[in-house]
């Protein structure tokens, strides 16, 4: 796959592309939360929590009414953001107002994309995510099959799209869905919705060694919640985890508590540094010596 | 229009491949869905083109002859004396409601059941509304031996519960879904989770002509029964094409079955009646729409696998729909009626709840025949608008409405329907 993205966006995009940076030295850890659950100022605190911890790169999910790729953590916390009166512009005002230094990945259904500006399609939505400085898109009801306009639209403002590689995908799809992606691949690792659990599933590694030739960094998502599971999925051979549900459950407790904002950022914070750790532990039990990332 | 040349009614007349297209109508249409669900979805779009649209097997053979025999088709077209009388033009009824289960439901419920063992799943899920779609495939999957669960809205399981008796009578289980407003768009997500999960051994049977391609075709041609025997009833009644066809459209599964052989004759009308609920406004703020007009209201976006016409706020929020019927309760519609009635092909109309409720009673007492609220609404157009329609006219009474005796009852009472019978000995409950 020579001609895959991360090259030809690398040639306009200058060198530094920090998505390609995250990855380039060991394993990356990525952390997903809701963006506004359960309010705009808790949340800023949680997002920079992440980062504290040691995110390489953070999914900021864009809630909308209908996730049909998520699990009830992250339903409810979909939920919650929209009650709270997140909407695509507060989104963008809360990207600006971050104090972050890691690049940023916006999570969130094609139809808020393809709304946004009065309905013309998804170029609107994208210049005001480039505008933001948001790095890239990942759009879980969008397949290769649909996704032309807005990979236009992404290689136009020098965005990523990040495509997720299911257990379903066999080597055909496998092409389709290569030829639209960028930056990383999102690798699911088990079937179903997203949620924490307490196994990880034994597809990750089929999953890994059917995207061996794939020229992109493969990020394990769906399911991971500890520091060990994710020592287990770097060894396995990922370039980085995906981490959603676990980190969401915390906010939700902390909610349900009715704990202080920076008593729940902590345990962001504390349960990031699990999962980086674990990430990089798994990179060094790697056999034989890690040889770096796929490619 | 993409979908010419592909009537796929009749099966198999020999020869020529037919192939199911790319799944748009126009603008509409397509495959939103998660990538897990891909693989299956080009899984059934061959099975569609192999057993639906080529007669493989002979598969559209044995739907025809189970349709007729389990099914009890043809239904009858039947010529409403006193309605027709009434308006001065010739009324005449499809009567799905004497469908095996009370609705024109189960010709995609029992197409897509024998559809799923021919590609050798093992499991059934379905989402439903009123509890018809349900209530079908349960029974399509106990006649064919198939284990079934059906979602459905917590709120729609306290309007319809003589359905959910049925779905579990007939061996399926059901599963309340709490999530929103408890109605059928919350039940449709759930079981495309349900279907992410288990792709691999289960098929989703679909309730309407909504969802990803080739579902909205495939629905379509299930369902294109209907306006067939309609069409061939008509004209052997009155030796000619009716003037205008009437159906209510939640999704839109029996309004495309009672228009779909008609699409081409142009001096046939076809009418679209949405549930106007108790007002047409939508709500922003709340996000809610007080109607389930999606056609006559709504924006194009895209929800559940498909671009079409949606309710929605300007951020692309859908909005909660609201209809007196749970079988029209829903913020979507099929992307080829969208198509449609873009085309200016089909005329989307609606009537409020009010006038569903007395079109509900108008019908029992003059005719006998007790709709559904869903069709109801259907006979209420009629009602308003018959001196618009010509000399003869189709209404598609979808289905019967005995599941909705409850609903009817309590919302009898609750407001001033000129034409109800006293409900006061209800008082208290069934
Ligand atoms: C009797 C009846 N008619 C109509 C509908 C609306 O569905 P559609 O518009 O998809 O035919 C339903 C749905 O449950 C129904 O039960």
């Amino acid at each position: 796959m020579a001609e895959d993205r991360r090259g030809d966006a690398g040639d306009d995009r200058s060198a530094g592309d920090p998505v390609a940076d995250a990855f380039a030295d060991g394993p990356a850890f990525v952390p997903y939360l809701a963006v506004g659950d359960p309010d705009y100022e808790s949340s800023l605190a949680y997002v920079e929590a992440l980062a504290e911890g040691g995110a390489d790169v953070i999914e900021l999910g864009l809630p909308f009414s209908e996730p049909i790729a998520e699990g009830p953590t992250i339903q409810n916390a979909v939920a919650r953001a929209l009650e709270a009166g997140m909407t695509p512009t507060r989104f963008f005002e809360f990207v600006e107002d971050l104090d972050v230094d890691v690049p940023l990945v916006c999570m969130t259904y094609y139809n808020l994309i393809y709304q946004f500006g009065s309905g013309q399609g998804p170029r609107p939505f994208v210049e005001r995510a480039a505008e933001v400085g948001i790095s890239g898109f990942v759009v879980p009801d969008l397949p290769a099959e649909e996704a032309g306009p807005l990979r236009e639209a992404c290689d136009e403002f020098g965005l990523h799209l990040i495509s997720i590689v299911a257990p379903t995908t066999d080597k055909e799809r496998l092409e389709k869905l290569v030829e639209v992606s960028s930056g990383y691949v999102y690798v699911q690792a088990r079937l179903g919705v997203t949620g924490a659990s307490s196994s990880v599933s034994d597809r990750t590694g089929e999953s890994l060694a059917r995207l061996s030739d794939v020229d992109l960094p493969k990020a394990v998502g769906f399911g991971i919640s500890s520091g060990e599971q994710a020592a287990t999925i770097v060894e396995a051979g990922a370039d980085g985890i995906i981490v959603g549900s676990a980190l969401v459950d915390i906010v939700a407790e902390g909610h349900e508590r009715g704990e202080s904002t920076e008593a729940v950022a902590d345990r962001l914070e504390t349960k990031a540094r699990e999962l980086k750790r674990g990430a990089l532990d798994g990179y060094g039990r790697r056999t034989p010596a890690p040889e770096g990332t796929s490619d | 229009m993409s979908s010419e040349g592909e009537r796929s009614g009749t099966g198999g007349d020999g020869g020529e491949w037919i192939a199911a297209g790319d799944g748009k109508f126009g603008r509409y249409g397509g495959q939103y869905v998660p990538e897990a669900l891909m693989p299956a979805i080009e899984e059934l779009t061959d099975a569609y083109e192999r057993y639906v649209l080529n007669n493989e097997d002979g598969f559209m053979d044995e739907f025809r002859r189970r349709i007729r025999e389990f099914g009890g088709r043809p239904t009858p077209l039947q010529r409403a004396d006193r309605l027709s009388e009434r308006y001065d033009t010739e009324v005449y009824l499809k009567r799905e409601d004497l469908l095996h289960g009370g609705a024109h439901k189960l010709n995609n419920a029992l197409g897509q059941v024998l559809l799923a063992k021919y590609m050798g799943k093992e499991r059934i899920i379905a989402e439903t509304g009123a509890g018809q779609h349900g209530t079908a495939t349960a029974m399509a999957a106990a006649h064919l031996d198939m284990p079934c669960e059906v979602y459905m809205g917590e709120r729609d399981i306290n309007r319809q519960r003589p359905n959910v008796f049925r779905m579990k009578i007939n061996g399926s289980e059901v599963t309340p879904v709490t999530t929103g407003r408890g109605t059928l768009k919350e039940a449709i997500s759930e079981t495309m989770r349900d279907w992410a999960t288990n792709v691999e051994d289960t098929h989703y049977v679909i309730g309407s002509v909504v969802g990803p391609h080739p579902f909205p075709k495939m629905v379509r041609d299930f369902q294109a029964l209907i306006s067939e025997e309609a069409r061939e009833q008509a004209i052997e009644r009155t030796g000619d094409l009716p003037d205008s066809v009437v159906a209510c459209a939640g999704g839109g599964s029996n309004t495309m079955g009672a228009f779909h052989e008609f699409v081409g004759d142009g001096s046939v009308d076809l009418f679209a009646v949405e549930a106007g609920g108790s007002s047409l406004a939508v709500d922003e703020e709340e996000g809610v729409a007080p109607n389930s007009a999606s056609l006559s209201t709504g924006s194009e976006g895209v929800l559940h696998g498909a671009r079409t016409k949606l309710l929605q706020d300007h951020d692309g929020q859908i909005v909660e729909s609201h209809s007196v019927s749970s079988g029209l309760d829903y913020a979507g519609v099929g992307p080829e009626l969208a198509y449609l009635v873009d085309e200016g092909r089909v005329t989307p109309v609606n009537v409020d709840d009010d006038a569903a409720i007395e079109g509900f009673h108008r019908l029992s007492q003059e005719e006998g025949i007790i709709p559904a609220l869903e069709s109801a609404h259907a006979l209420a157009y009629l009602h308003e608008q018959h001196e618009e329609l010509g000399e003869v006219t189709v209404v598609n009474v979808s289905g019967r409405g005995d599941k909705d005796l409850e609903s009817v009852i309590e919302e009898t009472t609750r407001r001033d329907v000129p034409n109800a019978p006293d409900m006061s000995m209800f008082e208290g409950g069934l």
